[in-house]
C-alpha cells in the first residue's frame, strides 16, 4: 500500500508544494508540483524581517497548500524554510502565526542541511548520478543568496563550500551598479573569480573536475528543456555555455521570452546564472554538466522515504559525511593512520557501552567524526587546542550535518580538551541546542575522553583493545608490548567524567602478548 | 531548397478577407439554408431566426466594436488593409443587404409556404373577422394593459430609456383638449408576454397567430386617454454591449461584472430598426433623441425581430413540418450502465462524438464521482452552463460529500454573465472552492480533471473536450470529447488547474499544449513541420477543422505551407480570413464550410507528419483571441482506434455536398450540390445513421436474447 506524502519548501523566491506516491514497489513518485512565486529573500536579506503582507501571502497560499494536500489525502508531510527563513529575526513570531492559521509546521533548516537534502534529490537519480560520479564530480547547487560547490572523490562526497555568490545576490549588485547588460559578463567575471581563486587553491590544486551536476532555477531548467544547444536533455557540454551566453547577448529580452520559453523578468537572472556556471566551468575546467532537474521537496520526500523505511539508500550518505571530516581533518595536517586507530576504538567503546549510554545510530556517527576531527585545532594552537579546534568545526560544512549536529561534534572536541562546562554553569553555551543536545555532548564528550585518553602519546600503542562491562566497571583489556606507565597515568584523569556521566569506571588491564 | 519563400511575403494585405465581411457571409448560409427547399419547412423558419439573433449579436459586438474604434481614432488597418471606418461603411451596406435577403425570404417564400400548410402569421390585422378582433381587445385588456407603461414625451417630460433590444411602439399623439401641439408617446412592448398570440380556431383548417405589437398598437387609444393618436409605429434598438471591463482597476471581478451588466442597457445606440413606412416626424425625433445617423438605421419590411420565429417553430401540431432524419443521440458504447465508468476509462481512452452521441457519460462522470468513496477530488472548468446544469448539482453534491471540489467559472462568456455569477454563487455556498476567472484572460478550455484513490496508489481521470459542459448545447453543437486516464495527460491537467489556480506554470507539459503561452508556437510548429516534409518530398497534408480562422501569423504560415506544397483542407463554419486560389500563394488550400441541422463546433486538425499521422483536439479557433488572450487547451488523440475516428469525421465533411459550401477564388461560397441520390453526401446525417448502427451492433454483441428472422428467403 503507498502513502501519499506532502513537501512543502519555503524558499527564498518561491514557495513549492509537491505531493508524493511512495510505496516499496514504485518508488517514490511525484503527483503533483504547485509553484507559487513570493519574493521574501529581497526583503530578509536587506531588512531581517518578513513584513506582514507577505506573512499574509505565505498564510493564504499554505492554507491552498493544505486543501491540496487534502485533495490527494496526504498523510505525512514535512515543511522546510530556507535561507530567507533563517535570515529572519523574528522567525518565530511569523512561524507560530502560520501555524495557527494553517495547521502546517514549518521547520527552519541549516544551509548544510537544505544543500544535503538537495544533494539526497540528486541521488534519487540513482543510475545517472551513479555513473557520473564514476568521473571526477562537482555538485554546483546556486541559491538566490549563495552558491555551495560540494567536489566528489571516488565517489564520495568529500569537500563542500558555500560561497556568497548566489544568483539574486549578484543580480541585485548588478542592478546597484547600474550595469547594462553587455557590462555584466566582465563585472561578474572580477566578482566572482576572485572567490572563486581562493576556492581552486584550496580545494583543487592541480585537481581537474570533470562532470558538474548543476541545481538552480534558472539554468537547469534550459538544459532540462534541451533549449542550451545541448541535444541530449538534460546534458550539456561545456563548450556550449559561452556560445550560449554570447547569443543571449545579442538577442532581446522579447526573443529570449520565446525562445527559452520563459517570463520575461526571469531573463536576466537566467543570464547571471548563466556567466556564474561559465565562470565555475572555467575554474573546474569541467566538459559536461548535468541537469538532474531535481528540488529539495524531492529531497524531502527522499528523506522520508528513507527515515520511514519504505525505500532503501542507493547511496551510502554517511560514507561523505565521514570522508568530508576525513578531508577536513587532512587540510589541518591529521594524521591519517591515528585517526584511523582512534576511530577503531571509539566505535567498539560505544558499541560496547550501549546499555548505558542508550545513544543511537546517528550518535555513533557523530562520536567518529569528532574523533577524526579531536584535534584539528593543533594547526593553529597547540596550547589553545580545544578553542580553535571547536572554531574550525563550527566554521567549516560538513554536508549532511545538521547546524544542532555540527555543534555537538563542535563541543564534543572542545571538552575532550577542555575542562567540561556545565548547563548551569553556563548555559549561553548552549543556547541553540535542546536538552537532549546538551545530554549527547555529555555522553559523546565521556566516549572521546576515554578514547582519547587510550592513545595520549600519539604512538597508537595499543595495538588490540576489548572492551566488557562488568559490575560497574569498564574492563578495557588492551595487547601491548609497550610501556604504558604515561598512558595509564593520565587516563585516570579523564576515565573519571566517564564514571561521573555513567557510573562506570573504566579500569585499564595490560595483556602482554607473548 | 529551390524556390526560397520569404516568411514577410506571405502578410500582404490582399491575401486577407476582412473578418466582418466574411462573418456576414455566414450568416448568409445560415440564410440559404432557410431558403433551401430541401429543408423542412418549419427548419426553415429556424435558420431564419437564427440569421436574427446571430445579426443582433454581431451588432452589439462587432459593430459596437468597429464604432468605438472610429469614435478613438484607432488609426491599425486590419489585417485585408481596411481602416476601422472603411469597415464600417463595407459593413453597414453588407448588412442592409443582407436585411432585404432576410426579410425576402420570410416575404417571399416562407409566410406564404406557412400559409399553404395551415399556418397564417397574420401581417394585417384588418383582415380578421368581428370576432377575432373581439377575442384580441379582451386579451389586451385581461393580459397586456395591467403590464403597459405608456410614456408621453412632452416638453416636461423627457424622452425615456429605451432598452436594449426591445420592442417599442412610438406613436405621434396630440392633445384632445387644448391645441394642435404635436407631441411623441412610447411603450414598451412587455417581454414578459408572448410574442405570438394563436387566435381560437375550430381545430381545423389554418391557425392564425397575431403579433402582441400589433395588438398595442390596435389599443393605443386606450393607453393615452387624453391624446388622440395619428399614427404609430413598431422600432427597436440596439446598444453598444461589448464588455471592456479595466481588469487591473476591477477590485472584485464579479462585482463589476454585475455593474456592467446593468450598464449594457445605457450603452450607445447602434442600430435603430423602424417598421417599414414609419412617420417622417416621429423618425426624425427618434433618430434625435436616440442620437443615430441615416446609416444606422434600418427601414424592416415585415416584424421587427424575426427570432419570434423561434416561438413559432415551438407551436405544437406542426411535427410534419420539422426535420426527423437525424436520430436521437446514442448511448456510446463503450460504457455499460453495470460498470463502474471509472472501470471503463481505465481499459482504454473513449472518444466521443456529440450530439451523435450521448453527452451523458459526462454528466454520470461527474456525478458517479461525487459519491464514489474512493474519489478525493474534483476539478472542473465552466465556461457556459445549461440552466438546471445537473453537472451543477453533481459538483455542489460532490463537495457535500467532504471532497475537494475546484470550479473555475468563467463569468466573461459573452452574454451568460448573469447565468454564471447564480451558479457559481451557488457552488461556493455548497463548500466548492471557486475561482471566478482569470484577470485579462478567459477561459475557454473544457477540461474535468478527476482524483481518486485506488488499491495502487493515486490515479487521475481527465476528460477534455472542444464543447462546453452544457447538456443543452451538448444536443445541438458537433463536439469531440475524450475520457482518459493516462498518467501523463494526468499530470498536464493537475498542471492545468495549477495554473488556473494563480500557480506557476509547470517546468515541462507532457501532453497538452496551452494558450495564451504556447499553443499559437505550437501550431506554427506543427504547421512549419508539414512544410518541411513537403520540401523533402514526403507525405505532407493538413486537415483542420474549427469554427473561425483569422489569425494572420497561422494563415502566413498555412499560405507558406501551401507553397511548398502541403494539401491543406480546411472546414471552417464560421469566420475565414484566408482567401483560397491566389496564384503563388494558397493554390494547394481548400476551404469549405458546413452549416447544417447541427451547429458545427468540433475542433479538430491533423497533420500528416511524413507517414508519422498527428491528431489533434483543442477548445481554441485559430483567431487571435482564442491563441492570445484565452486559456485554451489542445490534446492530442493517440491511441489509433480513436485516431480512426477522427479521421472518418474529417474525411466525411469533407465529402459533404448537401451542406458544404465550399469558397472559391472569387471569395464566394458555393454549395456543391450532386444531382444523382448516390453521389450526396449530408455528413451530419451520415455521423447520425452511424451512431444508431453502431448502437445495434453492440446490443447484438451484448444481448443473450435470440432474434428470430420474421421473414422467410425470397425466391
Amino acid at each position: 500500500m503507498s502513502e501519499t506524502f506532502a513537501a512543502i519548501d519555503v524558499g527564498s523566491y518561491e514557495l513549492a508544494l509537491k505531493i508524493f506516491e511512495i510505496s516499496p514497489k514504485k518508488g517514490v513518485k511525484e503527483l503533483d508540483h504547485v509553484r507559487h512565486n513570493i519574493d521574501l529573500g529581497t526583503e530578509t536579506y536587506r531588512s531581517g524581517r518578513i513584513s506582514n503582507v507577505h506573512v499574509e501571502e505565505l498564510g493564504h497560499v499554505l492554507e491552498d497548500f493544505v486543501n491540496i494536500m487534502k485533495s490527494y489525502d496526504v498523510t505525512h508531510y514535512q515543511a522546510y524554510g530556507t535561507s530567507a527563513m533563517r535570515e529572519t529575526g523574528n522567525i518565530d513570531i511569523v512561524l507560530e502565526q502560520l501555524q495557527q492559521k494553517t495547521g502546517l509546521h514549518i521547520d527552519v533548516i541549516s544551509n548544510s542541511e537544505q544543500r544535503f537534502l538537495d544533494y539526497k534529490s540528486i541521488a534519487l537519480k540513482n543510475d545517472e548520478f551513479s555513473k557520473i560520479i564514476e568521473k571526477s564530480t562537482a555538485i554546483l547547487d546556486i541559491g538566490g543568496g549563495s552558491i555551495q560547490i560540494s567536489l566528489f572523490d571516488n565517489d564520495k562526497l568529500v569537500s563542500t563550500q558555500n560561497l556568497k555568490l548566489g544568483v539574486l545576490r549578484l543580480y541585485s549588485m548588478m542592478e546597484q551598479l547600474g550595469a547594462s547588460r553587455q557590462k555584466y559578463s566582465l563585472l561578474i567575471k572580477e566578482l566572482v573569480n576572485t572567490q572563486l581563486s581562493v576556492f581552486s587553491k584550496m580545494y583543487l590544486k592541480d585537481k581537474k573536475i570533470e562532470n558538474i551536476i548543476i541545481l538552480d532555477d534558472y539554468v537547469a531548467p534550459i538544459i532540462q528543456k534541451g533549449l542550451l544547444g545541448n541535444k541530449v536533455k538534460g546534458y550539456v557540454k561545456a563548450d556550449d555555455i559561452p556560445v550560449f551566453l554570447n547569443n543571449m547577448s545579442m538577442a532581446t529580452r522579447a526573443q529570449l521570452t520565446k525562445k527559452l520559453n520563459l517570463s520575461e523578468d526571469t531573463i536576466p537572472l537566467v543570464y547571471v546564472s548563466g556567466l556564474l556556471v561559465e565562470c565555475i566551468v572555467d575554474m573546474l575546467g569541467a566538459q559536461m554538466l548535468w541537469a538532474p532537474g531535481v528540488t529539495l521537496c524531492d529531497g524531502i520526500a527522499y528523506e522520508y522515504a528513507e527515515k520511514k523505511k519504505i525505500i532503501k539508500l542507493p547511496h551510502d550518505f554517511e560514507q561523505d559525511i565521514i570522508a568530508c571530516a576525513q578531508n577536513i581533518s587532512k587540510r589541518y595536517m591529521g594524521s591519517k593512520s591515528r585517526s584511523e586507530t582512534l576511530q577503531t576504538i571509539a566505535m567498539n567503546l560505544f558499541d560496547a557501552t550501549k546499555m548505558v549510554h542508550g545513544l543511537s545510530k546517528r550518535d555513533r556517527l557523530l562520536l567518529q567524526i569528532a574523533t577524526i576531527l579531536h584535534d584539528c585545532g593543533k594547526y593553529i594552537s597547540m596550547v589553545y587546542l580545544g578553542d580553535c579546534s571547536y572554531n574550525i568545526i563550527m566554521t567549516t560544512e560538513i554536508i549532511g550535518l545538521s547546524h544542532r549536529e555540527r555543534e555537538i561534534v563542535a563541543n564534543v572536541v572542545k571538552f575532550n580538551h577542555k575542562d567540561f562546562e556545565y548547563y548551569k554553569g553556563s548555559p549561553e553555551l548552549y543556547a541553540k541546542l535542546t536538552h537532549d543536545d546538551y545530554i549527547k555532548i555529555v555522553k559523546l564528550t565521556a566516549l572521546l575522553r576515554v578514547t582519547n585518553g587510550l592513545d595520549r602519546t600519539h604512538k597508537q600503542k595499543f595495538k588490540n583493545v576489548r572492551f566488557l562491562l562488568k559490575d560497574n566497571k569498564l574492563i578495557i583489556t588492551i595487547d601491548s608490548m609497550d610501556d604504558v606507565t604515561l598512558e595509564n597515568g593520565l587516563f585516570q584523569n579523564r576515565a573519571a567524567f566517564f564514571e561521573e556521566v555513567f557510573g562506570v569506571k573504566p579500569v585499564i588491564r595490560q595483556k602482554r602478548e607473548l | 531548397m529551390k524556390n526560397k519563400i520569404k516568411r514577410k511575403d506571405f502578410y500582404k494585405s490582399e491575401y486577407y478577407m476582412n473578418r466582418e465581411l466574411s462573418w456576414v457571409q455566414f450568416n448568409e448560409r445560415v440564410l440559404s439554408e432557410a431558403k433551401d427547399e430541401s429543408n423542412p419547412l418549419f427548419e426553415r423558419m429556424k435558420f431564419l431566426s437564427i440569421t436574427a439573433s446571430n445579426l443582433d449579436e454581431f451588432f452589439m459586438v462587432r459593430v459596437a466594436s468597429l464604432k468605438d474604434m472610429v469614435g478613438a481614432g484607432y488609426a491599425k488597418n486590419d489585417i485585408a488593409g481596411l481602416s476601422a471606418t472603411e469597415q464600417l461603411e463595407l459593413v453597414t451596406v453588407a448588412v442592409h443587404s443582407f436585411l432585404n435577403k432576410q426579410y425576402a425570404v420570410y416575404n417571399k417564400h416562407l409566410v406564404p409556404l406557412l400559409l399553404e400548410n395551415g399556418l397564417d402569421i397574420v401581417s394585417d390585422l384588418s383582415t380578421l373577422s368581428e370576432k377575432e378582433l373581439e377575442y384580441i381587445d379582451r386579451y389586451f385588456n385581461d393580459f397586456v394593459y395591467p403590464v403597459l407603461t405608456p410614456m408621453a414625451i412632452d416638453s416636461s417630460r423627457p424622452f425615456p430609456l429605451i432598452r436594449n433590444k426591445t420592442l417599442n411602439i412610438g406613436a405621434i399623439v396630440t392633445k384632445r383638449e387644448g391645441d394642435d401641439t404635436v407631441d411623441i408617446a412610447t411603450v414598451q412592448v412587455p417581454d414578459v408576454i408572448g410574442r405570438l398570440l394563436e387566435l381560437p380556431g375550430n381545430g381545423e383548417g389554418t391557425r392564425k397567430v397575431v403579433f402582441l405589437e400589433q395588438i398595442i398598437k390596435r389599443n393605443m387609444h386606450r393607453l393615452f386617454l387624453n391624446y388622440n393618436i395619428v399614427c404609430s409605429y413598431v422600432f427597436r434598438i440596439e446598444r453598444n454591449a461589448d464588455l471592456s471591463i479595466d481588469e487591473d482597476e476591477a477590485e472584485d471581478l464579479l462585482k463589476e461584472i454585475e455593474k456592467q451588466l446593468k450598464r449594457r442597457q445605457w450603452g450607445q445606440t447602434i442600430r435603430l430598426e423602424v417598421e417599414h413606412g414609419m412617420d417622417k416626424k416621429l423618425l426624425k425625433k427618434l433618430t434625435k433623441e436616440l442620437n443615430v445617423d441615416d446609416s444606422e438605421i434600418y427601414d424592416i419590411d415585415g416584424p421587427l425581430d424575426l427570432t419570434f420565429l423561434m416561438k413559432a417553430y415551438k407551436l405544437e401540431g406542426f411535427d410534419h413540418l420539422k426535420e426527423h432524419g437525424y436520430n436521437p443521440p446514442a448511448p456510446v458504447t463503450e460504457f455499460s450502465p453495470d460498470e463502474n465508468i471509472f472501470d471503463t476509462i481505465r481499459q482504454g481512452d473513449i472518444l466521443m462524438h456529440h450530439p451523435y452521441q450521448s453527452f451523458d457519460p459526462v454528466v454520470r462522470f461527474v456525478e458517479t464521482a461525487a459519491s464514489d468513496p474512493k474519489v478525493l477530488a474534483i476539478k472542473q472548468t465552466l465556461y457556459r452552463v445549461s440552466g438546471n446544469s445537473p453537472i451543477i448539482a453533481a459538483l455542489a453534491k460532490a463537495a457535500d460529500n467532504g471532497k475537494q471540489v475546484s470550479v473555475l467559472v468563467e463569468l466573461k462568456a459573452r452574454f451568460d454573465e448573469e447565468n454564471n455569477i447564480v451558479w457559481a454563487r451557488m457552488l461556493e455556498r455548497a463548500g466548492c472552492h471557486v475561482i471566478y476567472g482569470l484577470v485579462g484572460l478567459k477561459t475557454h478550455c473544457k477540461i474535468t480533471l478527476v482524483v481518486r484513490k485506488e488499491d495502487d496508489g493515486i490515479r487521475r481521470y481527465v476528460h477534455m473536450a472542444t464543447g462546453n459542459y452544457n447538456d443543452s448545447t451538448a444536443k445541438m453543437y458537433t463536439d469531440v470529447g475524450m475520457f482518459t486516464c493516462d498518467d501523463s495527460i494526468g499530470e498536464d491537467a493537475t498542471a492545468v488547474f495549477n495554473m488556473l489556480s494563480g500557480y506557476s506554470e509547470p517546468l515541462i507539459w507532457n501532453r497538452l499544449t496551452l494558450a495564451p503561452l504556447w499553443l499559437k508556437d505550437r501550431l506554427l510548429y506543427l504547421i512549419g513541420r508539414e512544410r518541411d516534409h513537403a520540401l523533402n518530398g514526403e507525405p505532407a497534408r493538413i486537415i483542420a477543422k474549427m469554427n473561425s480562422i483569422c489569425h494572420q501569423d497561422i494563415i502566413a504560415a498555412l499560405y507558406e505551407a501551401s507553397c511548398a506544397g502541403v494539401h491543406i483542407d480546411l472546414i471552417v463554419r464560421g469566420i475565414c480570413c484566408l482567401r483560397v486560389g491566389i496564384p503563388g500563394v494558397s493554390e494547394n488550400i481548400t476551404v469549405r464550410s458546413i452549416v447544417g441541422n447541427y451547429l458545427e463546433h468540433s475542433r479538430i486538425f491533423y497533420f500528416e507528419n511524413g507517414g508519422n499521422e498527428e491528431f489533434y483536439c483543442s477548445s481554441a479557433d485559430w483567431m487571435p483571441r482564442n491563441l492570445e488572450r484565452r486559456v485554451e487547451i489542445m490534446f492530442p488523440v493517440q491511441e489509433k482506434e480513436l485516431q480512426k475516428k477522427l479521421w472518418h469525421i474529417l474525411d466525411t465533411q469533407l465529402k459533404d455536398t448537401e451542406k458544404a459550401h465550399v469558397l472559391n477564388s472569387k471569395d464566394i461560397y458555393v454549395k456543391q450540390k450532386k444531382k444523382t441520390e448516390s453521389e450526396r453526401v449530408n455528413s451530419q446525417r451520415q455521423f447520425s445513421i452511424e451512431a444508431g448502427i453502431a448502437i445495434k451492433e453492440s446490443a447484438l454483441e451484448n444481448t443473450r436474447v435470440f432474434i428470430p428472422e420474421m421473414k422467410g428467403p425470397q425466391d
